[in-house]
């Protein structure tokens, strides 16, 4: 099997995540997008891992994750308070920035 | 003013009937002259005490006024004395101040020029003054501000002092505009009345327009003669200079002097200068500082000798402002209307007289010292008149005063012999002198003689039928008084000392003044360092006929003025009257000629320029601003305040970024 099937799979996750992102208006389910985008990415670097024979990829996935894993921590939370204020986990009602 | 020592042996020039030996300037810096500055300083300081001080001086305020102008009399009469003293040939003496103006080629020194022209119009100012600073105390007795006007009138003394005392012409020009500032504050002096204040405004305008001409005389001067002190112009050799530079300079000091002594065409400001209070009218706009164009032409005597046209031009504008003046003046019923058209025609003959050349310029001042007393003094007989009849000027309203104001009528009816040129009252030796000199050929041509010499006669008929109007529906006929402005009777009474002293002393200056002047051709030879010696050429009608001619003229005038404003009744509305008498008062419709020529198109010129400020420059202004304000609103749209829209553009611009980064690679 061609490492080249990977790196399609991980197109077609990443746009999906990004699909998702863009067009799903609750906030979790554009968070999974985001979670989605990011392991889309994870994948493409351990396959480039693989296609070189260097272990750079890996390693940045590992970072990847650990910054993935934070951000779920923070993104979370807000998504938390602001359903709490808002009663409401929809992102266009957080349009704010257009005063 | 060192180099020009010579001039009197190399100027060349000589006209037929007149050789022209001005003096140079003798420098001196010691002895009496040295306190010649203090004919300005005294004033001056006056002035800006009283205006300093504020209220704090309005208790004795009025009399430093008077004292700083007496003062500025008593240093003018030691200088004259002690230019008496000296020998006629040593008389044109020069107070240096030091140096003034510095820079590059242009270099002006600040001096006094004490010479006999001067000094007459210093004695003239001063004294005139003085006697009208004590006639104001009285006059403006009941005005809570008499201190400011006594700060103004020094001022206007300060400045016409400048102006005579000036021994170059920029310092002249600071005098010139320093008495246009006086007139205009006296003038608007109680400008809480619109009309007064649209009047002091007027005044002020007309004679910025002659402040033009002076402005642009003193440009040529410097250009031509390369200085602008009277010894660098005046002593030029004026046979190198070009015809047409001198005719130039000529008629723009003719300008400068029609702005300022209201002639033709330039004369509309003088009659609704009588807005200011009757001493003002007095000194200012009749006896000194409307006859400073006199002074600049016959200061400037050398140019227009050297200009014949610009000197045609001079007797030209006298001529029709001789006649102007006096057609106004007998249709005027305001009082004080009908002395400022007389003011105009009087000083229409002294330009005339200056425009005749050095046959002229001797009687242009002697008429003009003589104008300055009795008409300054008809002045005060007006103010007086008011004072006694609740401040009424219409003549329909006087009458048979007479019996009421015995100094008022003696005096003023001295003022009107002299004006009218009966012998021996001082008119009749000045204005006969003019007419006669009218009548002498310039330069071999008759016509002139006639024309002017007929206009002048004729000018001196219509004075004496309109001063005589003047003086008879005021003083005599049938009494035709109207109530008071509170509804109570008139009562006219004297006025107090203080404002009948000054009367009879000019009223005896009325009288005798003209004689002992004229006695010996005194004042002719006093002047003549300044105005030159002149051979007496002979006028086309003798001497002796002329003066019965113009001798019968006045009675005639006289009679007529009797028989209509003495003896038969006075209507108390103006009749209708010909088609010359309404456009007569009117003014011969010169405000509506100046408002159809100047102030009609300035105030289209003035709507179409704000027009175009508001269209294309606010247009452009306002177009770039809204402009930006709808660009802004377009771009705004794409700020929808939706995360996924700013993701969604980030993706995009990513897209595009690395599809960019790819082309270029392939």
């Amino acid at each position: 099997m061609s490492l080249d099937h990977y790196l399609v799979l991980a197109g077609i996750l990443f746009s999906i995540g990004a699909a998702t992102v863009l067009l799903r208006r609750n906030a979790i389910v554009v968070f999974m997008g985001v979670e989605l985008m990011l392991n889309a990415t994870n994948l493409l670097l351990v396959t480039f891992s693989r296609i070189h024979g260097k272990l750079d990829g890996q390693v940045l996935a590992f970072f990847v994750m650990v910054v993935a894993a934070a951000e779920v921590v923070v993104g979370l939370a807000i998504i938390v308070s602001i359903y709490r204020t808002r009663r409401s986990a929809s992102v266009d009602d957080v349009n704010l920035l257009k005063s | 003013m060192h180099t020009l020592t010579s001039w009197a042996t190399s100027v060349p020039f000589a006209l037929p009937t007149a050789e022209i030996t001005p003096i140079a300037a003798e420098p001196v810096r010691a002895g009496i002259y040295a306190v010649a500055p203090l004919l300005v300083g005294l004033p001056l300081a006056s002035a800006a005490i009283l205006l300093l001080l504020g209220r704090r001086s309005d208790r004795w305020g009025h009399w430093l006024g008077v004292l700083a102008s007496a003062g500025a009399f008593v240093v003018g009469l030691l200088t004259f004395i002690a230019m008496l003293g000296r020998d006629s040939s040593q008389r044109v003496l020069d107070v240096r101040l030091g140096s003034w103006i510095d820079a590059g080629a242009f270099h002006v020194d600040a001096g006094i020029r004490l010479d006999p022209l001067s000094l007459t119009f210093v004695l003239l100012v001063t004294f005139v003054g003085t006697l009208i600073h004590v006639y104001s105390v009285a006059y403006m007795d009941h005005d809570k501000d008499r201190r400011r006007f006594f700060a103004y009138l020094n001022l206007f003394v300060a400045a016409m002092l400048v102006l005579v005392l000036a021994d170059s012409y920029v310092l002249l020009f600071v005098g010139w505009e320093g008495v246009g500032l006086a007139s205009y504050l006296l003038i608007g002096f109680w400008n809480q009345r619109t009309p007064y204040a649209v009047a002091a405004k007027k005044a002020f305008v007309a004679n910025r327009i002659g402040d033009v001409g002076l402005i642009v005389a003193l440009g040529l001067m410097f250009a031509t003669f390369g200085g602008v002190d009277f010894d660098t112009v005046l002593g030029a050799d004026m046979s190198a200079v070009n015809q047409a530079t001198l005719t130039g300079v000529g008629l723009m000091l003719l300008l400068a002097a029609c702005g300022k002594s209201a002639q033709f065409p330039l004369q509309s400001w003088l009659g609704d200068a009588m807005a200011g209070p009757t001493p003002v009218s007095a000194l200012i706009h009749a006896a000194t500082m409307v006859t400073a164009g006199v002074y600049l032409i016959v200061r400037s005597s050398a140019i227009f000798d050297a200009a014949p046209t610009a000197q045609l031009v001079v007797v030209i504008v006298g001529a029709i402002t001789l006649l102007f003046g006096a057609i106004v003046g007998c249709a005027k019923d305001d009082i004080k209307k009908a002395l400022a058209a007389s003011t105009m025609s009087q000083i229409g003959y002294m330009i005339l007289a200056a425009g005749l050349g050095p046959v002229g310029y001797a009687f242009a001042i002697f008429h003009l010292v003589t104008h300055g007393f009795f008409k300054a003094g008809m002045f005060l007989g007006a103010g007086s008149v008011m004072h006694g009849m609740d401040d009424q000027v219409d003549m329909r309203r006087f009458g048979n005063l007479a019996r009421y104001m015995k100094v008022t009528y003696v005096t003023f009816g001295a003022g009107w012999l002299a004006i009218l040129g009966i012998p021996p009252f001082s008119g009749f030796f000045s204005k006969d002198k003019i007419i006669e000199s009218a009548f002498i050929p310039t330069d071999g041509q008759t016509w002139r003689a006639w024309v002017f010499g007929s206009v002048a006669l004729l000018g001196a008929g219509i004075t004496a039928f309109y001063m005589s109007r003047l003086f008879f529906m005021t003083f005599e006929g049938e009494r035709r008084w109207s109530n008071k402005t509170d509804g109570s009777p008139q009562h006219p009474h004297e006025s107090p000392r203080l404002m009948t002293w000054p009367m009879i002393v000019l009223a005896v200056g009325s009288v005798g003044l003209g004689a002992v002047l004229a006695s010996g051709s005194r004042f002719v030879d006093w002047l003549a360092p300044v105005t030159g010696e002149h051979e007496h050429g002979e006028p086309v009608v003798p001497a002796n006929v002329l003066v019965v001619v113009t001798l019968v003229l006045v009675v005639a005038g006289s009679v007529l003025a009797w028989r209509r404003y003495a003896i038969s009744t006075v209507p108390v509305i103006p009749p209708i009257g010909t088609a010359l008498t309404r456009a007569a008062r009117v003014d011969l419709y010169q405000d509506v000629v100046n408002d159809a020529l100047l102030v009609e198109p300035g105030v289209h010129l003035t709507r179409s320029l704000v027009f175009a400020d508001k269209a294309v420059v606010d247009g452009a202004a306002v177009g770039v601003g809204q402009s930006a304000v709808g660009l802004g609103g377009l771009l705004r749209k794409t700020q929808t305040g939706y995360v996924r829209n700013y993701a969604a553009t980030m993706l995009i611009g990513l897209v595009v970024l690395v599809a960019t980064v790819l082309v270029i690679q392939s």
